[in-house]
């Protein structure tokens, strides 16, 4: 009994907060827009009965996403955008990763915190600072300006280049963590054999530190891929009116258009897209601990 | 010395492989190898003896190129390999850890050196093939590390540092996890690997038994130096001070003081109340002198009659008595209190043996039986 109170604890977690509220969702999504409140039809009551209530759901919101390329555009950028700014954090965290791994073990807490440190602070009110560094009048413009790089300001707030910046810089913390976990693991005595064995030290790096950390890698890149590519937040702020991602139209059509069955059926697409990573992402991991025990 | 024994120590026209010249090894301000000479010769089995912590692995890194020396060089066949990058050099090391690459099969550990020589395929597959049939893990070819026993793990080690036939074969307490059978058996294996493939090796344990069994030359090492460097019959039969004689092997060390009483041959005075002892000794002694008697547990005989040509007797009662199978030591207190062990071959059954616990005998031992030494 109390071994299934053990295991039924997370099944109900999940029933609860995950599947209740999407089985919710995609009810709505099989909805008709209505001028009523909540914003759409039809309600279940039971005077009607179940098979009444029932045949008024339809696929239509999901046929209307197809017909309309705004959305598949959407989806398109958006995982466009998740992808280059995952490779992207990559190539900066896996340097710093590098080097926390060989820093000095006294040094290493205190780097892990400075990693963890932007934590500390609204996630909302880094991504506002932003703003304020790479606007036109920003720090990084008056820096540039001021020692005489550039003649005329760059334009980097609204723009893509802008949430390139603001999701690597968000995410980052998400791609160095495992890739460290990796790298702090790796027997500093295989890479000594390697050379031994006659690698060059840029060979022992691609033969033996790269493929030991590659579980780390593929952790890292599915932490950032996946919440950047429903990320909204950052496009909204950052992006300008050329930046197209999922996370920014399924704001409108709930916020703007109050078009709650076709936001939601935006959003059970959105979740099923992201079913493909997560299960690799699982995957991964139980692979992983099978390799380690 | 007839010329089939090898022996190119002795040989002053003979060049070293190795050359270790007034090499200290300073490691902030602790010095782990100290102002060290040494010279290994070309197909050498050579041991590096030592407790933990006493400099072989720095010794055994300094040779694979992973550290260099604070002071003095090293040569290897007559070059200064001191600015030469591991990779660069014909040395391979078998670490202590085995240090295998766990996202490798076994084969492609044993290829991963081979394949950085970028050789034709087919040699590297021979080449491989090879080193797995001389260390039979044929069978294991295909898995990962962490698949196979820890025996098999350090025979892939083996076979990895060998397969590029280098000039000199690193191994740091290659046997250190092995049980005491499997490590004797591959003690043997690694002198007939030795043999085979004329490889100098260079070892390094801390089991006296093991140095002595493969080597052909042992350095017994403390503190950075090298306190003794010969062959294991010499270290066993000569040691140079008493560190020595007490790490290799059993050993009785009895302190007195010597006086000589003939070319050769001295008093040992270590008792008021009891006869000196006397021990030849091709090492002068000065009179007065402080020194230490050094004999082998083996080389003590016990008898319950005092015996008559003996150049050394002394009595005791038997305190203990340890039976380890083939032979049996016997731990005797002489009336002072001063303990004395003597070792015999149980040739008769253990029932039916002379001398039993608080029996009163009497030790007895040549004058040539024990060594002088003066520290
Ligand atoms: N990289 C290092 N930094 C500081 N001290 C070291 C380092 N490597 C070895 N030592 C010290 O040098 C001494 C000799 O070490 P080592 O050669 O590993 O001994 P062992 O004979 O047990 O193999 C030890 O006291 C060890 O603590
Ligand atoms: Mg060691």
């Amino acid at each position: 009994m109390r071994r299934f109170a053990l295991i039924a604890v997370p099944y109900i977690w999940l029933l609860a907060l995950f599947l209740v509220p999407f089985l919710i969702v995609f009810k709505i999504s099989l909805s008709d827009i209505a001028l009523a409140r909540p914003p759409y039809m039809p309600q279940f009551s039971w005077a009607d009965g179940v098979w009444d209530f029932l045949s008024q759901l339809d696929l239509e919101n999901f046929t209307f996403l197809a017909s309309d390329d705004l959305y598949w555009k959407a989806y398109l950028s958006s995982l466009k955008i998740a992808l280059t700014s995952t490779v992207i954090t990559l190539f900066v965290a896996y340097p710093i990763a590098y080097g926390m791994a060989r820093a000095p073990q006294e040094w290493r807490p205190t780097l892990m915190m400075l990693v963890i440190l932007p934590f500390w602070t609204s996630f909302l009110i880094r991504v506002y600072s932003w703003m304020g560094i790479l606007s036109n009048e920003g720090f990084l413009n008056q820096f540039l300006l001021g020692i005489g790089a550039i003649s005329e300001p760059l334009t980097i707030l609204n723009t893509n280049s802008a949430v390139y910046i603001g999701i690597v810089y968000t995410y980052l913390p998400f791609m160095i963590l495992p890739i460290y976990a990796a790298l702090d693991r790796l027997d500093a005595s295989l890479i000594e054999a390697a050379e031994d064995l006659g690698c060059s030290r840029l060979q022992a790096f691609w033969l033996v530190t790269i493929p030991l950390s590659k579980n780390g890698i593929i952790a890292g890149s599915f932490l950032v891929f996946i919440p950047a590519l429903g990320e909204f937040v950052i496009p909204s702020l950052l992006g300008g009116s050329g930046t197209l991602m999922i996370g920014k139209v399924l704001w409108e059509e709930f916020f703007n258009n109050r078009d709650w069955p076709v936001a939601s059926a935006v959003a059970v697409v959105l979740l099923l897209i992201l079913i493909i990573p997560i299960v690799l992402f699982q995957r991964n991991q139980q692979k992983q601990s099978e390799e380690e025990s | 010395m007839p010329a089939s024994v090898f022996a190119p120590w002795n040989d002053p026209s003979e060049k070293p492989l190795i050359r270790f010249r007034n090499v200290t090894k300073r490691f902030g301000d602790f010095t782990a190898i100290d102002d060290l000479s040494l010279d290994i010769f070309e197909r050498e089995f050579f041991a590096l003896l030592g407790p933990s912590g006493c400099g072989k692995t720095t010794m055994m890194r300094m040779l694979a190129g992973f550290e260099s020396p604070s002071d003095g060089s090293i040569e290897l066949a007559g070059q200064d390999i001191v600015s030469v990058p591991p990779n660069k050099r014909a040395v391979n090391m078998m670490f202590q850890s085995y240090a295998l690459f766990p996202h490798l099969t076994i084969w492609d550990n044993i290829a991963f050196g081979l394949r950085r020589d970028k050789r034709p395929k087919l040699d590297i597959a021979d080449r491989v093939e090879e080193m797995l049939k001389l260390t039979r893990l044929e069978k294991f070819a295909r898995r990962k590390p962490h698949q196979i026993s820890g025996g098999q793990r350090q025979r892939v080690a083996l076979a990895r540092s060998l397969a590029k036939a280098p000039k000199l074969l690193l191994l740091d307490e290659p046997l250190g996890a092995l049980d005491k059978k499997l490590r004797q058996d591959t003690q043997f294996e690694l002198m007939d690997i030795q043999e085979k493939t004329g490889t100098t090796f260079v070892i390094v344990t801390h089991d006296q038994e093991e140095a002595m069994t493969v080597a052909s030359r042992v350095a017994v090492m403390d503190e950075g130096r090298l306190i003794q460097v010969a062959t294991p019959d010499a270290i066993y039969e000569a040691p140079n001070s008493v560190y020595v004689a007490d790490f290799i092997g059993d050993v009785n060390i009895i302190a007195g003081i010597a006086s000589s009483t003939g070319p050769g041959r001295y008093k040992i005075a270590w008792r008021e109340d009891q006869a000196p002892f006397v021990a030849m000794s091709d090492k002068p002694f000065s009179e007065g002198a402080e020194c230490y008697l050094a004999i082998r547990p083996e080389k003590v005989q016990i008898s319950a009659q005092k015996p008559d040509e003996a150049a050394n007797t002394v009595q005791g009662t038997v305190l203990d008595i340890a039976y380890l199978g083939n032979i049996s030591t016997y731990i005797v207190e002489l009336a002072n209190g001063t303990q004395i062990k003597a070792q015999i071959a149980n040739t008769r059954r253990i029932s039916n043996r002379s001398f039993t616990w608080e029996d009163t005998v009497w030790l007895s031992w040549s004058d040539t039986a024990g060594i002088l030494l003066d520290g």
